[in-house]
C-alpha cells in the first residue's frame, strides 16, 4: 500500500515542472506523469478521502466510488495517449495546459462538495482556452475569447445555483441534487452549457476547429465528458434530460451534413455522441447509465482517434476542409486505416466498441417503451453513420485526388492512433472488461442475432442510400462556405451591441460640445458678470431695432458688439469694474465666519457639553 | 487522374476500375446476407414494428435520404454564407 494524493493534483502541479526540463528528460517525463497518475490513482481506497476543513464547511477531495474512478480511468488513459500522440511538439504552453485542463478535471471527478468542484470547473475553461488560444492564430484567438465568455457566463450561473443551494441546505456536499428549485435549475444549467446542450452548443463547433493539432484532442474529450459525469452523479432520473439528450443526437447530424470543416463535422458529431449520455443519463435505470458511462470511455477513445487522424491530417497537409483533401489514402494508408476504425466504433459497427455500449442507451429506451426516443436516438445512429462514418474519413482519404502527396504520420502519432485503435476493436470483441468496470453490475449482451442483423442492416442499407444518392447526383456537394449556427445571434448581437455603443457615443459626444461651449460661453462672460444684463438688453434692444427701426439697427449693432468684444477680452476699462472689492468681499466672508464661531462657543457649546 | 498517376508513378489501389468493381459486388453481398438472415433468427423485440421483415433496413436506407434531403434543400439554404461572413 502507498501514500495517495487527490488524483488531480499529480496532473495540475506535475505541469508546473514542464517548463524547467528539457530535451529526452521532458519528453520522459511527460509520458510517465499519465503513468504516475494511473498508478496513484488504482492505489486509492474507495469511499471519501482527503477532507479539508475550510471555514464552516468541508471541502472533500476524493469521492471515490465506481463512478468517479471509472471516468478516473479513461482520463488517465486519454491523457496518456495524447501526450504519446504529441510527444514531438515543441511548445511548453499547450503540455501545461493540457495537463492542467485534464488534472482539473480530475479534480472535479473526483470531487465531493461543491465548492471545490466549481473552483475546478473554472480551472477547466481557463485551460481549455489557452489550447484554443496556442494555435496562435487570428480566428483561434478570437474564438477562445467568445468561449471564455460562453463559460464564464455558465460558470456564474452555477456559481450563483451553489450560493443559492449552500444558503437553502446549509450543506455543500455534493451529490444527488435533483430539480427542484431555483437553485437546482441554475446548476443544471451551469452543467448544460459544459454539456453543449441545444441552443447552449454553438460555443463547441466555434472554438474547437480552431485549437492546436494537440489541444483538440484534450478538449474533444474532457470538457463535455465531465458534464456527463456531473449530471449522472447529480441529475440521473431527471425527465427532462431523455429529450434534451434525445434532441442534441438529431439536431447536428443535419449541420454535419453539410460542413467542409471537418474538425466541425467532428463537433457536430460530439455534441450528437454526448446526446445519447445525456439521454441515457435521463432515463435513469441502471441499464441506462451503465450505457452512458461505458459509452463515455467508448466515445473518448474512437472520437479521440477520430480527432487524431484528422491531426495528423492537418500535421502533414495544413489543411481540414473537404474541398481541400482527397487521395490521401495513397500517401497516409496506416493513418487512412485508423481512421476507418474510429468510423466504424462510431458508427457501432458489429465488432467495434460502439456497437457494445451506444446499444445499451437504445435498449433501456425501449425497456421504458419510449418508442418516439427510440425512433430519434435510431435516426441519430444513420446521422452518426453519414457524417463520422462515411464523410470524415471518405473526404479525407479517398473523394477526388485532390494530389496532395504527403509522407505517413510521424511514428508517435501512429503508436498513439495504433493503440487507440486496437482499443477500439479489442472493447468491440471482448466487451466483458470494460463491462466490470462499470458502476451498476451488468447483465447485458449486445451480440445477440437479432440485434447484430438489426444494426448491420440499419447500417449498411444507409450507406446503400448514401451510394445512390452519390451516384445520381443528388448528395449535396461540398462547397466552400460559412455554415451559420446559434453563436450567430452573439456574434451578430455583439455587433448590435458595438453599434448601439457608438451611438451612445457619438450623443455623449454631442453633449460634450454643447456643454464644453457652453462652459466656455460662461467663462468669457464669467471674467466679467456685470456685463451680462448690458449685454442681454443690447442683443435685445438690437434684434428688435432690426425689425422696427432699421435706420437704428447699426448704430445698436455696434454698442452691442463693443460690449460683446469687452465682455469676452474681459479687459474692458478697468476703471468700470471694482475689481479691488474681492478682496474685501474675501474680508467680509472670513469676519462673518469668525462671528458664526463665537455665537457657536458662546451659545451653543456650552449646552452640547 | 490519369495525369496524377504517371506522375506519382504506380497508380493506387482505387485508380483501378476493378478493384473498385470488386468493392461493390462485396458490398453488394454484404447488403444480401443482412437481409436475408433476418429470416433464420430468433428475433427478441421490443416494439411491433421491429418484428415487420426488413424494418431496419427500410428505416436505415429512408433515413439516410430523409437526413441528405432535409440538410440540403432545408438547412443549407437557411445557414450558408460567404466564407468572409463574419469578418
Amino acid at each position: 500500500m502507498i501514500n495517495t494524493v487527490p488524483p488531480a493534483i499529480i496532473f495540475i502541479l506535475g505541469a508546473l515542472v514542464i517548463p524547467l526540463l528539457k530535451g529526452r528528460l521532458k519528453s520522459a517525463y511527460l509520458l510517465l506523469l499519465p503513468i504516475a497518475g494511473f498508478i496513484n490513482l488504482i492505489n486509492i481506497p474507495e469511499g471519501t478521502n482527503w477532507i479539508v476543513q475550510f471555514l464552516d464547511y468541508e471541502l472533500i477531495f476524493g469521492k471515490v466510488d465506481r463512478l468517479s474512478l471509472f471516468f478516473g480511468y479513461i482520463y488517465h488513459l486519454i491523457t496518456f495517449l495524447i501526450i504519446l500522440y504529441a510527444i514531438h511538439v515543441k511548445d511548453d504552453l499547450q503540455y501545461v495546459a493540457g495537463f492542467i485542463y485534464a488534472g482539473s478535471s480530475l479534480g472535479v471527478v473526483f470531487a465531493g462538495d461543491l465548492l471545490s468542484l466549481f473552483l475546478f470547473w473554472e480551472m477547466m475553461t481557463f485551460g481549455a482556452v489557452v489550447l484554443v488560444w496556442s494555435n496562435r492564430t487570428r480566428k483561434s484567438i478570437a474564438a477562445g475569447f467568445r468561449y471564455l465568455l460562453v463559460h464564464i457566463t455558465g460558470g456564474l450561473c452555477l456559481l450563483a445555483g451553489i450560493i443559492l443551494r449552500v444558503v437553502d441546505t446549509g450543506s455543500i456536499e455534493f451529490g444527488f441534487i435533483g430539480l427542484q428549485g431555483l437553485s437546482t435549475y441554475l446548476i443544471f444549467i451551469g452543467f448544460g452549457i459544459n454539456c453543449a446542450w441545444p441552443g447552449l452548443h454553438a460555443w463547441l463547433p466555434d472554438a474547437y476547429p480552431e485549437s492546436t493539432i494537440m489541444g483538440a484532442i484534450f478538449m474533444w474529450t474532457f470538457t463535455t465528458k465531465t458534464a456527463v459525469y456531473v449530471l449522472a452523479r447529480s441529475f440521473p432520473g431527471t425527465d427532462a434530460l431523455i429529450w434534451i439528450g434525445a434532441i442534441m443526437t438529431v439536431f447536428p447530424i443535419f449541420f454535419a451534413v453539410i460542413e467542409n470543416n471537418l474538425r466541425r463535422v467532428l463537433s457536430y458529431s460530439l455534441i450528437n455522441q454526448v446526446g445519447y449520455m445525456v439521454c441515457g443519463i435521463g432515463i435513469g435505470t441502471e441499464l441506462s447509465i451503465n450505457g452512458t458511462v461505458s459509452h463515455v470511455f467508448c466515445h473518448i477513445l474512437y472520437k479521440g482517434l477520430l480527432v487524431m487522424s484528422m491531426g495528423a491530417v492537418i500535421h502533414r497537409t495544413g489543411k481540414i476542409n473537404c474541398t481541400d483533401l482527397g487521395g490521401l489514402y495513397k500517401s497516409m494508408p496506416l493513418t487512412c486505416i485508423f481512421c476507418i476504425i474510429g468510423a466504424a466504433s462510431i458508427s457501432g459497427f458489429p465488432l467495434f466498441s460502439g456497437f457494445v455500449c451506444k446499444s445499451m442507451v437504445m435498449e433501456a429506451a425501449a425497456l421504458g417503451s419510449m418508442s418516439i426516443i427510440w425512433f430519434l436516438l435510431m435516426f441519430a445512429s444513420v446521422g452518426v453513420l453519414e457524417h463520422a462514418g462515411i464523410k470524415v474519413p471518405y473526404y479525407a482519404f479517398f473523394s477526388h485526388d485532390s494530389g496532395i502527396r504527403t509522407k505517413e504520420a510521424p511514428l508517435n502519432m501512429l503508436l498513439a492512433m495504433g493503440i487507440a485503435a486496437f482499443l477500439c476493436i479489442f472493447i468491440g470483441m471482448f466487451p466483458g472488461p470494460l463491462y466490470s468496470l462499470l458502476p451498476y453490475p451488468v447483465d447485458f449482451d449486445p451480440y445477440t442475432p437479432f440485434h447484430v442483423v438489426g444494426m448491420s442492416q440499419l447500417l449498411f442499407f444507409g450507406a446503400f442510400a448514401y451510394l445512390l444518392l452519390v451516384l445520381s447526383g443528388i448528395f449535396p456537394a461540398e462547397i466552400r462556405a460559412v455554415n451559420l449556427d446559434f453563436d450567430w445571434f452573439y456574434r451578430k448581437g455583439a455587433k448590435v451591441f458595438m453599434i448601439g455603443c457608438e451611438t451612445l457615443n457619438n450623443i455623449r459626444g454631442w453633449v460634450q460640445t454643447l456643454l464644453s461651449k457652453f462652459v466656455d460661453e460662461t467663462m468669457k462672460h464669467g471674467l466679467d458678470p456685470v456685463y451680462i444684463p448690458a449685454l442681454a438688453a443690447r442683443y435685445v434692444q438690437f434684434k428688435i431695432a432690426r425689425v422696427f427701426f432699421k435706420e437704428k439697427a447699426r448704430d445698436y449693432e455696434f454698442k452691442f458688439r463693443r460690449i460683446q468684444k469687452m465682455g469676452e477680452s474681459g479687459m474692458s476699462s478697468g476703471a468700470d469694474i471694482p475689481r479691488e472689492r474681492i478682496g474685501f468681499s474675501l474680508i467680509l466672508a472670513l469676519t462673518l465666519f469668525f462671528l458664526y464661531l463665537l455665537v457657536y462657543l458662546i451659545f451653543y457649546l456650552p449646552e452640547k457639553l | 487522374m490519369g495525369k496524377k498517376e504517371s506522375e506519382t508513378g504506380k497508380p493506387h489501389f482505387f485508380d483501378k476500375p476493378k478493384n473498385i468493381k470488386i468493392l461493390f459486388r462485396v458490398f453488394y453481398a454484404v447488403l444480401f446476407i443482412s437481409f436475408v438472415f433476418e429470416f433464420f433468427i430468433h428475433k427478441h423485440t421490443y416494439f411491433r414494428w421491429e418484428e415487420w421483415p426488413g424494418f431496419y433496413a427500410a428505416f436505415g436506407f429512408v433515413a439516410f435520404v430523409v437526413l441528405i434531403l432535409a440538410a440540403k434543400y432545408i438547412l443549407r439554404p437557411i445557414i450558408k454564407r460567404k466564407e468572409d461572413y463574419y469578418d
